[in-house]
């Protein structure tokens, strides 16, 4: 898997990987969907439109978290009744995978962590509190989220989506972790929330006017 | 692959008439400046939400669409909302003015009678304890005491929102305090949102958003306002501390370094039994310099007895006279519960402020009818330093610190009168120095 470049399946264009070990990918051309298979690239479905995106992050944004540099190579796109939100796939120089999540340009950094007994969609309620990792998190928000899209590349396959469930927990030091009900057993990010300021990103967006 | 973000021209789905979209896709209502009628700005037709707002319009304090610099980061004001509680049936109103950074998001000016606060959102949950009298909240070690709890509805509404917003929007406000910082907790049926603000005076928006005129006169006092005495009244007591210190020096000094010359010093003896004219006068002494005090001591062999002195400090050339008396009674021995010891040989007076001149005493002495005789010393001195203006000074002294205490109370009180503590006195707590 040391490729770094191929040729997109349906339309030939160059594919460039940022990191090897993406598992999923979009054509920048054709906006065909790719997923690696053995040593080929495999068309399994096409992104729609994506909605104009007010973030001012985007792929090939560099950051710094914990002293350890990040680019951003991929996102997952949803979209709830209250407005949408991106969750940028961050590779760490160490080669981790990590989250951004940007919601109206508040951000938070999240690790995948694995977990055991994690509470059924049914039985998760605002307010509620559990612990996870030794640590005691009270649920702030449940969001019932659309699967709008996704972009660049990603750690695993992640393209046939709908409808998902998202529980948001909070602790008194900003620490932070979302329950994501889009699979069976629901996964868990654990991280933090943090500044714009002290992500120190660069190669962002511009808007006109606002420099 | 996706549209780029911009400010986008509209036209109103309700009257026509023009409307700016500033926050780029993060608006999801926008309020027609013409109509008042609440728009979703996700709906490409711009579906009205609600028609109309019942209420008179409302002018806000910053326009739409105005920037300024809010902790070193330009900000645009998108967005107005008017929100009033009901306490007592009264109806207090307060302004809202919604921020937007493209990089930074999302901030809130408040304003209420002149007061302002920068708001923002927390990422952290503070945690809040409700076994106190008060509840009490928590947020990175600093303790906020709980204000007020009020239902918050939204009564009028302008420019445009990261959410969908309506006139008649219900929350639970929760406020706690810690000068110059308000902690707020809103929660509506299914969300709850923790903010922080803290205090701004008119000048400073008007300086940061660089609005023409003057900004409104803050009323009262309002929650979390700085207290004008937060610090002052602890530091004036310091100061108070360090004065009265040097007053105690100077004191020393005084008392260590002034002259005390002795002018006059005689042994005498005096026998009750004796009979017949007991007073008399000495010899003439001089006292020079300036008006300066002057220290007559007596010194006696009583045991177990008691002596009266009728003096008069008596001015040869005038005959002025400084009348004066001193009783000396030196009693000892020893009971069940050891030694005691009541009173001493010997006393002193101060004549104050006597001019310099050829003078006199002139001593009657007084004991009981049988006691035995009594030796005794007459000593004068010059100059003996008087500590009674020290008292006067330190006096004085307390007059800043107790009138600042008083204001910095009278400044608390006033803060918490607006609270739902108000009827409470205000001194669990709360009184002392403010901050």
């Amino acid at each position: 898997m040391s490729q770094r470049a191929a040729n997109c399946p349906n339309c030939g264009a160059p594919v460039q990987f940022r990191w090897s070990s993406a598992i999923q990918t979009t054509c920048a051309y054709c906006r065909s969907i790719l997923v690696r298979r053995d040593v080929n690239l495999e068309r399994v479905g096409e992104v729609a439109d994506l909605p104009p995106d007010p973030s001012p992050i985007q792929i090939g944004t560099e950051g710094v978290y914990r002293d350890k540099s990040f680019v951003l190579v991929g996102r997952i796109l949803y979209e709830y009744e209250q407005g949408g939100w991106n969750e940028w796939h961050a590779v760490c120089q160490d080669g981790r995978s990590a989250w951004l999540s940007d919601a109206q340009a508040e951000y938070a950094v999240s690790f995948l962590t694995p977990h055991q007994g994690l509470p059924a969609a049914n039985q998760v309620r605002p307010g509620q509190r559990m612990m996870l990792n030794g640590v005691v998190y009270e649920v702030t928000v449940l969001t019932r989220a659309r699967y709008r899209g996704v972009e660049g590349e990603l750690p695993f396959e992640y393209w046939d989506k709908s409808e998902a469930l998202f529980a948001d927990l909070r602790t008194p030091d900003a620490r932070f972790a979302t329950i994501d009900y889009s699979e069976d057993p629901p996964l868990l990010f654990l991280g933090e929330a943090v500044g714009f300021d002290d992500l120190r990103l660069k190669n962002l967006r511009q808007f006109e006017g606002w420099s | 692959m996706s549209a780029s973000a911009q400010v986008r021209a509209l036209n109103c789905s309700s009257c026509g008439a023009p409307l700016t979209v500033r926050a780029f896709q993060h608006t999801l209502s926008v309020v027609c400046g013409n109509c008042l009628s609440v728009l979703d700005a996700k709906d490409p037709n711009l579906r009205v939400l609600q028609r109309f707002q019942e209420r008179q319009r409302v002018l806000p304090r910053i326009p739409m669409g105005t920037r300024g610099k809010v902790r070193g980061d330009p900000y645009e004001v998108v967005g107005f909302q008017v929100r009033t509680i009901t306490v007592d049936g009264e109806q207090y109103s307060w302004s809202e003015y919604l921020l937007f950074n493209p990089y930074k998001g999302f901030r809130y000016l408040t304003e209420y009678q002149g007061h302002w606060n920068d708001v923002v959102t927390l990422r952290n949950v503070p945690e809040v304890d409700t076994g106190g009298q008060r509840p009490r909240a928590r947020l990175l070690g600093e303790t906020y005491d709980h204000f007020q709890t009020a239902e918050a509805e939204t009564t009028f509404v302008l420019g445009e929102f990261p959410w969908q917003v309506r006139v008649g929007d219900r929350a639970m406000v929760m406020d706690f305090v810690s000068p110059p910082r308000i902690l707020s907790r809103e929660s509506t049926g299914s969300e709850t949102v923790w903010s922080l603000g803290e205090y701004m005076t008119g000048a400073q928006v008007w300086q940061a958003f660089q609005l023409p005129g003057g900004p409104p006169a803050a009323q009262g006092v309002f929650a979390n306002q700085p207290s004008p005495y937060t610090g002052k009244v602890r530091g004036i007591w310091g100061l108070w501390g360090i004065l009265t210190l040097l007053l105690v020096l100077v004191g020393l000094l005084a008392y260590t370094f002034t002259g005390r010359e002795e002018v006059f010093r005689r042994m005498y003896s005096f026998s009750p039994r004796a009979g017949g004219e007991v007073s008399f006068v000495t010899d003439v002494f001089e006292l020079k310099g300036r008006p300066s005090s002057a220290e007559v001591k007596v010194s006696t062999d009583l045991s177990n007895n008691w002596a009266y002195f009728q003096f008069a400090l008596i001015n040869a050339d005038t005959g002025q006279a400084y009348d004066f008396g001193r009783e000396v009674s030196h009693y000892f021995g020893r009971d069940s519960d050891g030694a005691w010891r009541e009173g001493g040989p010997s006393d002193s007076a101060t004549v104050p402020a006597v001019p310099a001149g050829r003078y006199y005493l002139r001593v009657e002495p007084e004991m009981d009818a049988g006691a035995a005789a009594m030796r005794y010393e007459l000593v004068v001195r010059r100059d003996v330093p008087s500590l009674g203006f020290l008292f006067i000074a330190a006096g004085l002294l307390l007059i800043p610190p107790i009138f600042t205490t008083v204001r910095a109370v009278v400044f608390s009180q006033r803060r918490w009168a607006e609270s739902d503590y108000a009827s409470t006195d205000s001194d669990d707590g709360d009184s002392g120095d403010d901050d």
